[in-house]
């Protein structure tokens, strides 16, 4: 779907917008699922509002004592009314569980990943570590990544949203994250990814996702973590995986 | 770019540590801990240039935090890291 709708050259919605009430445009299946699930049951929710409401008013209107003077006198009691509005919604709430425990279980599955990325969260900056190509030196390849000053922006940088360096991913690869917090509790949170993940200090916490195409991605701290907590954002760019591998030569260097 | 990249995939091999079912939750703290007990338990065992030890360090380099090796390599040199690492 991603794919098709990058035929007409379109732009994606990757970062936050002033006043947004929607989702950002997905990039990864994990978080089509959430925005699918949601968007079903804001279906139904709406198809049952609308059933209860017309109840209530059309209830409250032919039956008020107006109306209907002796209804409050023959109209008490109803044991097939009463059993049908109390199975249904178990019922209702049952049919939302499934798909949402499915949807839980299936996001919590890490599935053969191909690269295993450590993300530590600081006050109040976060520090990314890929240690899966440590040489027999022990060298890894690990860099902080800082919010960039709104005195320093360039054109077309985000206010309060771009780093100096971002985490970069190969595109269509299973990535496994392992978080965790160096001095407080953080959240690594990406919508686009959708990512959300808390980062505790002495816990590692595992999540993967797959980035289904190739861009950069915008997301925030997710736990109140201090003074500066609206000041460590995140940036994940997914780049195809040949270019990923240059990145980490010029990287390890 | 396609030469470079094929250059680099001889230095660098995606791949990294797979599912272990002893931990299959969110939490892989003790994952992390246990591939680092069990790579210096192996080398005390087999010695340092035994290959299957190698496959611990890998994962836990992969799995965990560099603060958290370094701090606990210097509680080994130190002797009061909090496990045994006897085989
Ligand atoms: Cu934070």
């Amino acid at each position: 779907m991603a794919l098709f709708i990058s035929n007409f050259n379109s732009i994606f919605n990757d970062a936050a917008e002033p006043w947004q009430l929607g989702f950002q445009d997905t990039a990864a299946p994990g978080f089509t699922g959430l925005v699918t699930l949601h968007n079903t049951i804001g279906f139904y929710l709406i198809v049952i509002s609308f059933a209860v409401f017309w109840v209530i008013f059309s209830i409250a209107y032919y039956y008020n004592s107006n109306n209907h003077p002796i209804a409050l006198k023959y109209l008490t009691h109803g044991t097939v009314i009463e059993l049908i509005w109390t199975i249904s919604p178990a019922f209702i709430l049952i049919a939302i569980a499934f798909p949402s425990f499915r949807l839980l279980y299936l996001m919590d599955e890490v599935i053969s990943p191909t690269l295993t990325i450590k993300v530590v969260g600081h006050q109040w900056y976060w520090s990314y570590e890929y240690s899966d190509f440590v040489t027999d030196q022990g060298e890894s390849i690990d860099f902080d990544s800082y919010m960039i000053p709104e005195s320093d922006l360039e054109l077309g940088q985000f206010r309060l949203l771009d780093v100096d360096n971002k985490l970069i991913i190969p595109v269509d690869c299973h990535i496994r994250l392992i978080v965790t917090g160096a001095d407080v509790i953080h959240s690594y949170a990406v919508p686009s990814l959708g990512l959300k993940l808390d980062c505790v200090p002495g816990r590692l916490n595992q999540v993967s996702f797959l980035a289904e195409r190739p861009g950069t991605f915008y997301g925030q701290c997710s736990e109140i973590c201090g003074v500066w907590h609206g000041f460590m954002p995140i940036v994940v760019e997914a780049v195809s995986s040949p270019d990923f591998l240059v990145w980490i030569d010029s990287a390890s260097q | 770019m396609s030469e470079s990249a094929s250059a680099e995939q001889s230095r660098f091999v995606l791949q990294t540590v797979g599912f272990d079912a002893r931990f299959p939750n969110t939490n892989q703290t003790r994952n992390c801990f246990q591939n680092y007990t069990d790579y210096f338990r192996c080398i005390t065992a087999k010695g340092e240039d035994f290959a299957p030890c190698k496959q611990f360090k890998k994962a836990y380099h992969s799995l965990c935090p560099n603060e958290w090796i370094a701090k606990w390599d210097e509680q080994r040199e130190n002797g009061t890291f909090p496990a045994s690492l006897e085989p």
